[in-house]
C-alpha cells in the first residue's frame, strides 16, 4: 500500500485513504516501486504496514545432510526417545526414530552415545542486542522511557548484532531462536522480534521468517515508579490501568477509522486487536494478572504469556481458564517488592494446574543456562511428589516457547519437516554438568565445542584479550 | 516443617546461644565431603559432639552414647560458606527503606560496620540457610566513596547473635566503579586510597602526622576522621583489604599497592580478567574471591572475561573462592561451582574437579575470611556446620535435607516455604486462603 504525500504540501495527507487501512492486498504492494516514477512528478510513497519494511534477509547457511545415531531424544513436545537417530537434510528435520530408523549411507554421523539431543532452546525474554555487552550507556536501546506508552517502537531497530551475548548464549546455552523484547519502563513498550540466533551484519539477516511480532506490555511497579518519580502519570498501579484502558480504546477507534491518519503506535496496537501480534506482558503480581486478564477481555485482545509471572502459582487455574501462558524464571525472588512472593515450586504448580509454563532468562547470563533453570524448577516439583518428566521439562524451554512466539509450528520439536534446530549436548542437558557440544540452526552447524574456529565471535571482540578464547 | 518445630526454634532463638541445643552426633553411611579440596568419600561417616565436628571420613569410631543417625548413602557435606553477600542487611533490594547494603548519602564510608545492621532473621537468611550456607561474609557495600565498609563474617542460625567476628575486613573499589565514585577516574580513586591510608598510617603513629580531618567533593565526604581511624587496621595489617578489581592492569595496580603498604593483607575481588595476570597473583601470594561464570564483556574492564578464568588461576596455583555476590543470589553458589566441573569436559575450557569445585564455595572462602580450619570444613575441631542432601549438592535438581550449624539442627522454613504449603492446591472451597497457615 501507498501513502502518498505531496512535496508541496510538506507532510500533509492528500489521497492516501482512497485505499482503506486493512485492506490492502499484494497488487496494492506490488505497485510500491511507482513510488519512485511519483517523486519524479513531485508526490512521495512510503510502503505500508503490511509491507513488512523491515523483512527478515536470513537464509539458512549452507548445510550438509546429518544424522545423530544412538542418543537419548527429548522431541519437545514431552516425547522421548532411547537410542535414537536424528537425521536432518536440507535445513529440515527429515526423520526422528528408534535405532532402526533408516539413514542415507553418504551423509555425515555422529555417534550420540552417552549424548542428548534436544530441538534447539528458546529463549522468550532477552535483551540482547538491545542491552549488549559492553552495557555502556551508549549501548543501553531497550526503553524509550520517555512516555509511558511508546506502542510505535520496534525492538528490532535497537539491536545490535554484534552483542557478543548472542555467541554466548548460542555456545553456552544451545539457544537457536529468541524473542528480544522491549523492556519494562513502559506500560507498552513497542514490538518485539524474534531472531534466529545467528551471527549477522544487520538485524535482518537474523530476523526469524515468518515469525509474527510481539508487543511488549508492563504491569507494576517499573511504569509508575519511571513516571510517577517525573510527577506524571501513571503514580499507581490504578493510573496503569487507566492510561491502558484509554489508550486501548483510542487504538480501538482508530482500528475502526478507514480514514485516521497513519499512527505508528496504533498501528501496532490495531495488530494486537487483529490478533497478528502476540501479547507478551511483563507481570510480577497474581491480582495484577487477573486484572489485566480481565482487561484484555474489554478490550478484545488476548494476553499470549506473562513474563517474570512470579505469583503465577497462586492462579493456575485461571491462567488455564484464559489460555494464557507464564513465562518465569526458576528461582529469581526478593530482588523488587513485587517479587517477594517467588517461590521454587512456581512452574511446577503451574504445570499441576494444567497451566502452561516456559522458562525465560531476562538476563545474558541465564540465556546461556536455561535448561539448569528448567531443571531446578522441575526438582522443586518431585519433592512434593509433583513428577514432571524430563521431556516435558525440555518443552519447557522448546516447543511452550516457540508456541508462545507463534513460531511453533516451524521450530521447537524435532517433527519432521521443521527446521533443522537442534542441540547435541555432551550429557544429560537437565544436569549442571552437561554442555551443548553441536548447536545447529536449520541444519546448518553453528557451534561445535569439539573446533575452536566454530566458536562465532562478534566485531567488537577482535583484537580484545580473549578472542576466540571459550567463553 | 512442622510447627512445633518451627515453635522450637524460634524459642531457641529468643532464649539460648546457639551450642545450648547442640546434638552429639554421628552420621553414617554417608557420602562424605570433607570440604577441603579432596574427592567425596563413600561408606563414610561424621562425628559431632558439643558443636564440633571430632572426626570424618571411613573409619570413625562410634562413641558410646552418641545418637547414630544413618544417612542412607546420602551426600553430607560441611556448611557452604557465601562471600560475599549482603545477608542479613536487607530485606528487598529495591526497597530502599529495607535495604542497608549501601549507604551512599552518609558521611561514612570505611568506618561502616555492618556487624551493628545484620538482621538474623532476616528471610534471605533463611531462605539461603535452606540451602546450605551456615556462614557468610556480609558487608556494605561501596557506594559514596570507594571504601565500603566493614564486613562482618555471620553465621545464619538466627539466633541473636549473627556476628561471629564484626570488622573482618575492610572493602574498597579500585575498578571502573571506584573510578566513577572518586570523581570520574581510576587516578583519583587511587590518589583518595593513598590518601586515606597515609592518614591512617599517620594515626597509627607509624609515619607522618595525622592532618586530613575530611576530603569531601561536593556535598559529598569522601572520608572522614572515623573512616581514617577505621583504616588503621587496614594499613597495619591486623584487618584485611578486599581490592575490587576486574581488568588485569587494575589486578596489577592492586597488588602493586604491596609494595607501598607492606602490611597490607590483600585479598582480590571479582577479578574477571585474573587468567591474565594468574602468574603474578599466585606469586603475590595474595587469594581472590572471583566471579564464577561471567564470560561477557559486560563493561571495557571485563573484555576477557571467561567461564574459565577460575580454572586457570586454580592452575597457576592461585587460591580462589567463588564469589556470591557474582549470582542472581548466592544459593547459586552451588550451581556456579557445578558449572565449573562441567568445564573440564569442554574441550579447551579450564574447570575445577568436584572436589575443587566444592571447596571454593566452602573451606576456601572460609579460609579466606580468616575461618581456616573452623568453616566449610569437616576436619577435628571445626565447627559442626552439617549439611545433608538429596542429592548431589552441585546438581542444580539438589537441597538440603537437614542443616545443622554448631550442632543445632537449623529450621528449613522460610516465607518461600510457607507460601510453598498455603499454594499445594488452590482449593478454596470452605475458605480463603488467609485461613490456610
Amino acid at each position: 500500500m501507498a501513502y502518498k504525500f505531496t512535496r508541496s504540501a510538506g507532510l500533509a495527507l492528500v489521497s492516501a485513504w482512497a485505499l482503506a487501512a486493512c485492506a490492502t492486498t499484494n497488487a496494492q504492494s506490488d505497485s510500491a516501486p511507482a513510488a519512485a516514477a511519483d517523486t519524479k512528478a513531485g508526490t512521495f510513497a512510503a510502503k505500508g504496514p503490511k509491507d513488512d519494511p523491515f523483512a527478515s534477509t536470513y537464509k539458512p547457511f549452507p548445510n550438509v545432510a546429518t544424522a545423530i545415531r544412538g542418543a537419548t531424544i527429548y522431541d519437545g513436545k514431552g516425547g522421548k526417545i532411547e537410542n535414537g537417530v536424528v537425521f536432518m537434510s536440507g535445513g529440515k528435520i527429515v526423520a526422528v526414530g528408534g535405532p532402526d530408523t533408516p539413514i542415507p549411507a553418504d551423509i555425515a554421523v555422529f555417534d550420540g552415545t552417552g549424548k542428548f539431543v534436544t530441538p534447539g532452546i528458546i529463549d522468550i525474554h532477552s535483551h540482547l542486542g538491545d542491552y549488549p555487552s559492553p552495557g555502556v550507556d551508549a549501548h543501553s536501546d531497550g526503553n524509550e522511557a520517555t512516555s509511558p506508552t511508546t506502542p510505535e517502537v520496534w525492538a528490532e531497530h535497537s539491536v545490535w548484532p554484534q552483542d557478543p551475548g548472542f555467541t554466548r548464549a548460542l555456545a553456552n546455552g544451545g539457544i537457536t531462536a529468541l524473542q528480544i523484547l522491549p523492556g519494562s519502563a513502559n506500560l507498552m513498550g513497542g514490538r518485539s522480534v524474534t531472531l534466529k540466533n545467528v551471527p549477522g551484519r544487520t538485524v535482518q539477516q537474523m530476523k526469524f521468517p515468518g515469525a509474527p511480532y510481539g508487543f511488549k506490555m508492563a504491569c507494576g511497579e517499573n511504569p509508575k515508579r519511571v513516571y510517577g518519580s517525573r510527577g506524571r502519570m501513571p503514580s499507581t498501579r490504578m493510573g496503569n490501568l487507566a492510561v491502558n484502558r484509554q489508550t486501548w480504546f483510542d487504538a480501538i477507534e482508530y482500528a475502526n477509522n478507514d480514514k485516521a491518519k497513519r499512527d505508528l503506535g496504533k498501528e501496532t496496537l490495531a495488530g494486537v486487536l487483529r490478533g497478528e501480534i502476540l501479547v507478551h506482558n511483563h507481570c510480577y503480581r497474581a491480582d495484577e494478572m487477573a486484572l489485566v486478564m480481565d482487561m484484555a477481555k474489554e478490550m478484545g485482545y488476548k494476553v499470549t504469556a506473562f513474563h517474570h509471572a512470579v505469583e503465577a502459582y497462586k492462579i493456575g487455574d485461571l491462567l488455564r481458564e484464559n489460555d494464557v501462558c507464564s513465562a518465569i524464571w526458576a528461582d529469581w525472588y526478593g530482588f523488587k517488592m513485587e517479587a517477594y512472593d517467588g517461590i521454587l515450586e512456581n512452574a511446577a504448580f503451574l504445570q499441576r494446574e494444567g497451566a502452561c509454563v516456559v522458562i525465560h532468562s531476562d538476563d545474558a547470563n541465564d540465556i546461556q543456562r536455561l535448561n539448569q533453570e528448567a531443571a531446578k524448577a522441575q526438582a522443586a516439583g518431585r519433592r512434593l511428589g509433583i513428577n514432571i518428566s524430563d521431556a516435558e521439562v525440555i518443552g519447557w524451554i522448546t516447543y511452550n516457547a516457540a508456541k508462545a512466539m507463534g513460531i511453533g509450528d516451524l521450530t521447537g520439536s524435532l517433527e519432521k519437516g521443521k527446521m533443522a534446530d537442534v542441540v547435541l549436548w555432551n550429557g544429560d542437558p537437565l544436569s549442571v554438568y552437561s554442555r551443548p557440544e553441536k548447536v545447529w540452526v536449520d541444519g546448518a552447524l553453528m557451534f561445535d565445542a569439539m573446533n575452536p574456529k566454530t566458536r562465532p565471535v562478534s566485531d567488537f571482540e577482535l583484537g580484545q584479550p580473549g578472542e576466540g578464547d571459550v567463553k | 516443617m512442622n510447627r512445633l518445630l518451627a515453635l522450637g526454634a524460634s524459642l531457641a532463638a529468643l532464649t539460648a546461644a546457639a551450642p545450648a541445643l547442640a546434638q552429639d552426633m554421628l552420621i553414617t553411611n554417608a557420602k562424605v565431603v570433607i570440604g577441603d579440596g579432596s574427592a567425596p568419600i563413600d561408606g563414610a561417616s561424621v562425628l559431632v559432639r558439643g558443636g564440633r565436628v571430632v572426626a570424618a571420613g571411613r573409619n570413625v569410631a562410634a562413641p558410646q552414647g552418641v545418637p547414630s543417625m544413618d544417612a542412607g548413602g546420602r551426600w553430607v557435606t560441611p556448611g557452604l560458606f557465601a562471600t560475599i553477600t549482603t545477608l542479613g542487611l536487607a530485606d528487598v533490594d529495591a526497597v530502599d527503606e529495607s535495604n542497608d547494603s549501601r549507604a551512599g548519602g552518609a558521611p561514612f564510608s570505611a568506618s561502616l560496620d555492618a556487624a551493628q545492621a545484620i538482621n538474623p532473621t532476616s528471610q534471605n537468611i533463611l531462605v539461603h540457610r535452606a540451602a546450605g550456607i551456615t556462614r557468610a561474609a556480609s558487608t556494605t557495600m561501596p557506594s559514596g566513596s570507594i571504601f565500603g565498609g566493614q564486613g562482618a563474617i555471620i553465621d545464619l542460625d538466627g539466633d541473636a547473635n549473627p556476628v561471629m567476628q564484626a570488622r573482618a575486613f575492610q572493602m574498597v573499589d579500585l575498578s571502573e566503579g571506584g573510578g566513577r565514585i572518586a570523581g570520574g577516574s581510576r587516578a583519583a580513586a587511587h590518589v583518595l586510597f593513598r590518601s586515606a591510608l597515609r592518614e591512617a598510617q599517620a594515626l597509627a603513629g607509624r609515619s607522618g602526622i595525622p592532618g586530613t580531618t575530611e576530603i569531601t567533593k561536593g556535598d559529598k565526604v569522601m572520608l572522614g576522621r572515623f573512616d581514617a581511624e577505621a583504616l588503621v587496621p587496614v594499613v597495619t595489617g591486623r584487618q584485611k583489604l578486599y581490592v575490587a578489581v576486574e581488568r588485569a592492569a587494575d589486578i596489577r595496580a592492586a597488588l602493586a599497592l604491596k609494595a607501598e603498604f607492606p602490611r597490607l593483607d590483600l585479598v582480590l575481588v571479582g577479578v574477571s580478567e585474573g587468567w591474565l595476570v594468574a602468574s603474578e597473583i599466585a606469586a603475590a601470594k595474595v587469594p581472590v574471591i572471583a566471579n564464577g561464570l561471567n564470560d561477557l564483556p559486560d563493561t571495557f574492564q571485563q573484555l576477557a572475561a571467561t567461564q574459565s578464568n577460575v580454572g586457570r588461576m586454580k592452575a597457576a596455583g592461585v587460591t580462589v573462592a567463588i564469589n556470591a555476590d557474582a549470582a542472581q543470589n548466592p544459593r547459586r553458589l552451588p550451581q556456579t561451582a557445578g558449572n565449573l566441573v562441567a568445564l573440564s569436559r569442554v574441550p579447551g575450557a579450564s574447570g575445577l574437579s568436584w572436589g575443587e569445585a566444592f571447596a571454593a564455595i566452602s573451606s576456601i572462602p572460609a579460609a579466606i575470611s580468616g575461618m581456616g580450619g573452623k568453616a566449610g570444613v569437616l576436619a577435628p575441631g571445626a565447627l559442626g556446620d552439617v549439611v545433608i542432601w538429596d542429592g548431589d549438592p552441585l546438581e542444580v535438581g539438589s537441597v538440603p535435607t537437614k542443616v545443622y550449624i554448631s550442632g543445632v539442627e537449623q529450621d528449613l522454613a522460610s516465607h518461600q516455604s510457607r507460601l510453598r504449603d498455603r499454594y499445594k492446591t488452590l482449593d478454596e472451597s470452605a475458605r480463603p486462603k488467609a485461613f490456610d497457615w
